[in-house]
């Protein structure tokens, strides 16, 4: 594919980025300085094809109407809200994502960051290197995850795989989304709100679109309650955060952990002195195994593109 | 025989209750509850040293309860010839002299599955923290470190990871179930094989490591069992192996674990034990590849309230003859 222009938007991966510069003709978007970033797109437009974005920074309607020989977008994320779909719908521009191998990470995650939560497992970590730990039988008593009702807002890929786990804990599932499913046992509810008042972990793993911008609300939230905890594992936005906070101070929510926020990287500081939250970067996705999964999907969607032959992963 | 008031305890009421020895601590949420059915003795309450007051108060004692780390010796037992029963409010009952109980046809009793789920939970917390980064990332964004240095360092998957369980009792086949449904392969080591279980057993916990990526122990602790990982185990588990430890800090070789660690031998640890508790090897607060909690694994409500069952079912059969709910059989 050494003809492929392709614009890559971030340093996301090292071995995609070599890759990428091997094997296609590579422009890195981030090497021209933002005020120059219109330059840059309109210099080298003639040359770009394909763009790789990932949950940072996608291709916006500004990026692929500066673009007019684009012809796909793959995408280093299964979220695709940094991508603006209408636009490469109008332009019959193709879309790769990158399903599946994510899917045990994310799942794994909204586990782990759930236990860690009601057992206050970064807490306890952050005392004993602190040099708290002065006695034994020093201990506080924090809530137990098995058998907790877990609410999962999203029951796709990941959604379906934090229920499968969380049974293991003996957990009752529920879920609200947007159609019921079928095949599963799991109780449905038909809006968010029920779904927060019935359940004792709420777990968002639903994808960001017009509708679901700021679904976990006050309303949310307070329904949620003082002993309730919140795990956003799906995008910042889906969580007002400037309530959620005030929530977590106020004690209007017990606890929440958080992977992703409404503007990363920056997070309000507010939250770094509370210590019913747990907060993570953005690792839904980054372990070595997954992200290496996730490059090699999103360079054979760009092969398969140039071949002519069915993309491996393409939502349009 | 009276008993002093300031060391036995009777509610309002003439019903003489059954007397038990206690040895401190006793959790605070149990005292109401207990001291309604039992007369409990404390020798910490009076002026007289244990010895003396226990041959003044307690010769007609069979019934003791305890918690760890009080040890229950082979001394303390001397002074208690009609004991026929310890009632250890742990899972463990390392702090026990189990030969000199089983010689004298003292029957022991633990907290039986009241911790099961808990620490089962914390086990796969633990492992999925060292993995995924969670604490060390957590840490990292507390300090503003996010938009400064960028991205955290990556972490591994869990899925495929084979995870060599040692002791499969209760607890470990907790700790089994969950980690096979985030498609880990279970392999273990216990005392016996056990016919009923499907996943590979191993005779030799150096030929266990030898195959796994984590290697977690739920075993008990006994003279078998002290250092059953040591540095032999370590180096069979390898660089990119995690020992996870929820049973008792003595079932890790510490001193090694920090050695393999600080060279590199083994890739992480999840650590709520250790040998001398509290004190937690220096050299570890400063590394990202472990989690450290201060022995927290079973301090949930749901716990204690179920453990406040089993010591009153223990107690309570014991009293009116019937068989024991939860006995240690060695």
């Amino acid at each position: 594919m050494e003809s492929l222009g392709v614009l890559l938007t971030l340093p996301m991966n090292p071995y995609l980025e070599a890759e990428l510069h091997r094997r296609c003709h590579l422009f890195r978007l981030w090497e021209s300085p933002p005020a120059h970033r219109k330059d840059f797109l309109q210099a080298n437009a003639p040359s770009i094809r394909a763009v790789v974005g990932n949950a940072t920074v996608g291709a916006d309607a500004e990026t692929i109407d500066a673009l007019p020989r684009l012809e796909i977008v793959a995408s280093y994320s299964v979220g695709l809200d940094k991508v603006d779909l209408a636009r490469c719908r109008e332009r019959g521009i193709r879309v790769t994502y990158t399903p599946d191998v994510l899917t045990d990470d994310a799942a794994d995650l909204a586990i782990g960051l759930s236990i860690a939560t009601l057992r206050r497992l970064c807490e306890a970590d952050r005392y004993v290197r602190a040099g708290s730990w002065k006695a034994k039988g020093d201990y506080k008593l924090t809530s137990r995850f098995s058998g907790k009702t877990v609410g999962i807002l999203g029951l796709g890929r990941i959604g379906l795989a934090v229920a499968k786990r969380a049974e293991a804990f003996g957990c009752p599932i529920c879920y609200h989304s947007r159609t019921k499913n079928p095949n599963v046992n799991y109780k449905y509810f038909h809006s968010v709100l029920e779904l927060a008042g019935n359940c004792d972990v709420l777990i968002v793993a639903c994808p960001l679109t017009k509708e679901t911008h700021h679904i976990i609300n006050h309303e949310v939230i307070n329904t949620l309650g003082p002993k309730g905890v919140l795990v956003n594992i799906g995008r910042g936005p889906h969580v007002d955060e400037p309530e959620l906070i005030s929530a977590l101070v106020e004690g209007r929510l017990g606890a929440a952990a958080l992977d992703v926020y409404e503007h990363e990287p920056d997070i309000p500081e507010e939250l770094f002195r509370l210590e019913n939250v747990v907060l993570t970067p953005h690792v839904g996705s980054a372990t070595w195994e997954t992200r290496k999964a996730m490059a090699d999907l999103v360079l054979g969607n760009l092969e398969a593109h140039v071949l002519n032959k069915p993309l491996l992963t393409p939502f349009l | 025989m009276s008993v002093e008031n300031h060391t036995a305890e009777t509610p309002a009421g003439e019903r003489e209750l059954p007397l038990v020895l206690l040895l401190p601590p006793l959790f605070p949420h149990f005292h109401v509850a207990l001291t309604h059915k039992f007369r409990f003795l404390k020798p910490w309450e009076s002026p007289l040293p244990r010895e003396e007051f226990l041959a003044a108060h307690a010769c007609a004692v069979r019934a003791l309860l305890c918690s760890g780390p009080t040890p229950v010796d082979a001394e303390l037992l001397a002074c208690l010839p009609r004991l026929e029963l310890v009632v250890a409010s742990s899972a463990g009952v390392n702090h026990i002299d189990v030969a000199a109980c089983r010689r004298r046809g003292i029957a022991i009793t633990n907290a039986g599955n009241a911790f099961t789920d808990d620490v089962a939970d914390y086990a796969v917390a633990l492992l999925i923290d060292v993995l995924h980064k969670i604490s060390a990332s957590d840490r990292y964004v507390r300090r503003g470190l996010w938009p400064i240095k960028g991205d955290h360092p990556l972490g591994r998957k869990l899925g495929g990871k084979r995870v060599g369980v040692i002791g499969l009792g209760s607890i470990g086949s907790a700790v089994a179930r969950r980690l096979e449904a985030f498609g880990c392969t279970i392999l273990y080591h216990s005392r016996r094989k056990k016919p009923s279980v499907s996943h590979q057993f191993f005779s030799n916990v150096t030929d266990l490591a030898a195959e796994s990526d984590v290697l977690v122990t739920t075993c008990t602790l006994t003279a078998e069992t002290h250092h059953i990982i040591d540095r032999e185990v370590m180096l069979a588990l390898g660089k990119d192996g995690i020992i996870i430890n929820v049973g008792r800090g003595a079932l890790v070789d510490e001193k090694e674990l920090v050695r393999c660690l600080m060279e590199g031998e083994i890739g992480g640890a999840g650590l709520d034990v250790f040998e001398n508790e509290p004190v937690v090897p220096q050299e570890l607060l400063h590394m990202d590849n472990v989690v450290l909690t201060h022995h927290q694994a079973v301090f949930t409500p749901e716990s204690f309230h179920g453990l406040l069952e089993v010591v009153m079912g223990n107690l309570e059969a014991f009293f009116s003859n019937r068989p024991l709910p939860t006995p240690v059989s060695e």
